[in-house]
């Protein structure tokens, strides 16, 4: 079905930035807190409290599932995947320690970083391959005695470029430092598990492939870590209430101030939903999708594509630029005439277009998900042709 | 003097609190989340309260899953 964008109908490819539709249980757990449920979580022994506390328990539940973690209270809550990277980043890294990381990180990983570096933290950006790959073998050479962390993406926003997270875990933990990973574009749309992958720290966001709602996002924290990890903030957790020191403990350290319960209650609903229609389903539905996608793209002319050019390398988040016509330009065009949303430009992440070497240009990126289908797959490509005939 | 009937598992927060819980539910094992007496402590938050005669099976569910700080007669 073709869409009409004058009665607001679209078709939604930015789900690398917020997935869209929301499975219905989301929308109904988050409906089902707000009308019966409302009350503060962990502050009190009423029944709505209570209740509102079980909620949060229970969405810690299903993600440790989903992560393969032992004990869900090992997962501190956050607004987003920003603010997880950001208690990583800033809780670990003192003047004189050494990070590494990738040239396809996020502002969310780079940014912390280079506010160490003015602090004294020494600062190693391994370059990728042109198509986004961090080679293991790259981030083995640039360990030193002083190295304290490897901050990666699971996979990139810009290219969709998948990193070989295990082996680089591995390495890690040959070497006894810490492994933090961003898995904001990963969660919920590649298999995770923590002690498989050897991670330590994992950042996510709630809001894209785990299908909660924005403002939602928390940090995995390995048994021990919690006792070298500074908090970012501090203030009432309802626990040791009588003391005016923070809690020492997990969840609690990295939690103060009353949660986000309507949004984790929405969150637990959309990572319930992933479960259960499970992640190699989503994967391969996914993966298909987009290789459908690249397939089209390779027969159009006046296209480039960036990040690797199978399927099976990458997530769903696909850039290209159009000959001629300017990303900015593309995407207007294509939200409306066509009624497609995607997103052009940098997408937060500089250092990931200057490896790839579209910065300051930028790209179209469509980031594709479980909802999307092949017919829109070829309408887009149509939309494409059409926008590359008439540059 | 006759024994107390129950015995409170006081937890770090509320969270441990409600896994405690939620793993005494999966075992069949009756209980209860009662705020934390004034007499035991002045924490705000909530605490478990079980059978005496069920204190030992209570502390081997919860053995090597959810941390406790303390176990009181009431």
């Amino acid at each position: 079905m073709e869409p009409d964008p004058g009665k607001n109908q679209t078709i939604y490819f930015d789900n690398a930035a917020t997935s869209w539709p929301k499975p219905a249980g989301m929308i109904e757990a988050m409906n089902h807190y707000s009308g019966m449920i409302g009350g503060s979580p962990g502050r009190s022994g009423h029944r709505r409290s209570l209740d509102a506390g079980r909620i949060i328990l229970e969405t810690r539940e299903v993600l440790a599932e989903l992560f393969g973690i032992d004990d869900s209270l090992r997962i501190a809550f956050t607004k987003n995947a920003t603010e997880a990277l950001n208690i990583a980043l800033l809780g670990i890294l003192h003047s004189g320690d050494h990070v590494i990381t990738s040239s396809m990180e996020h502002n969310s990983v780079m940014r912390p970083l280079r506010f160490l570096e003015t602090q004294g933290v020494q600062i190693s950006v391994v370059s990728c391959s042109g198509d986004g790959r961090l080679d293991p073998e790259d981030v083995r050479a640039a360990i030193r005695p002083q190295t304290r962390l490897l901050v990666v993406t699971h996979s990139s926003n810009v290219t969709g470029t998948i990193q070989p997270i295990a082996e680089l875990g591995h390495i890690v933990r040959d070497h006894g430092f810490l492994f933090c990973v961003d898995a904001a574009q990963t969660a919920g749309a590649l298999p995770i598990h923590v002690d498989e992958m050897a991670i330590d720290l994992l950042a996510f966001s709630g809001h894209k492939s785990l299908f909660g709602p924005q403002g939602t996002g928390g940090l995995y924290i390995r048994e021990g870590i919690e006792k070298h990890l500074r908090p970012l903030m501090m203030g009432g957790t309802g626990s040791r209430s009588e003391f005016e020191r923070q809690p020492d403990f997990m969840p609690d350290k990295y939690e103060s101030g009353t949660p986000n319960t309507i949004g984790l209650a929405g969150l637990g609903a959309g990572v319930r939903f992933v479960l259960a229609e499970g992640v190699e389903a989503i994967r391969r539905k996914e993966e298909g999708l987009t290789e459908r996608f690249l397939k089209g793209l390779a027969s159009l002319k006046g296209i480039t594509v960036y990040g690797p050019p199978d399927a099976a390398s990458r997530t769903a988040a696909v850039s290209f630029n159009i000959a001629g016509v300017s990303p900015s330009e593309a995407s207007l065009e294509l939200d409306e005439r066509f009624g497609i949303l995607c997103r052009p430009g940098l997408h937060c992440a500089p250092a990931a277009h200057r490896t790839i070497g579209t910065f300051s240009r930028g790209t179209i990126r469509f980031g594709f998900g479980y909802f999307n289908n092949v017919e829109e797959i070829s309408f887009a490509l149509e939309a494409i042709r059409s926008l590359a005939v008439g540059a | 003097m006759e024994a107390p009937p129950y015995a409170v598992f006081l937890f770090p927060s509320v969270s441990h609190a409600l896994k405690a819980e939620k793993i005494l539910k999966e075992q069949g094992i009756v209980h209860k989340l009662i705020p934390v007496p004034r007499h035991i402590s002045s924490d705000c938050g909530v605490c478990l309260r079980v059978a005496v005669a069920q204190q030992g099976l209570v502390a081997e569910a919860l053995q090597g899953l959810v941390t406790w700080e303390r176990m009181v007669l009431l």
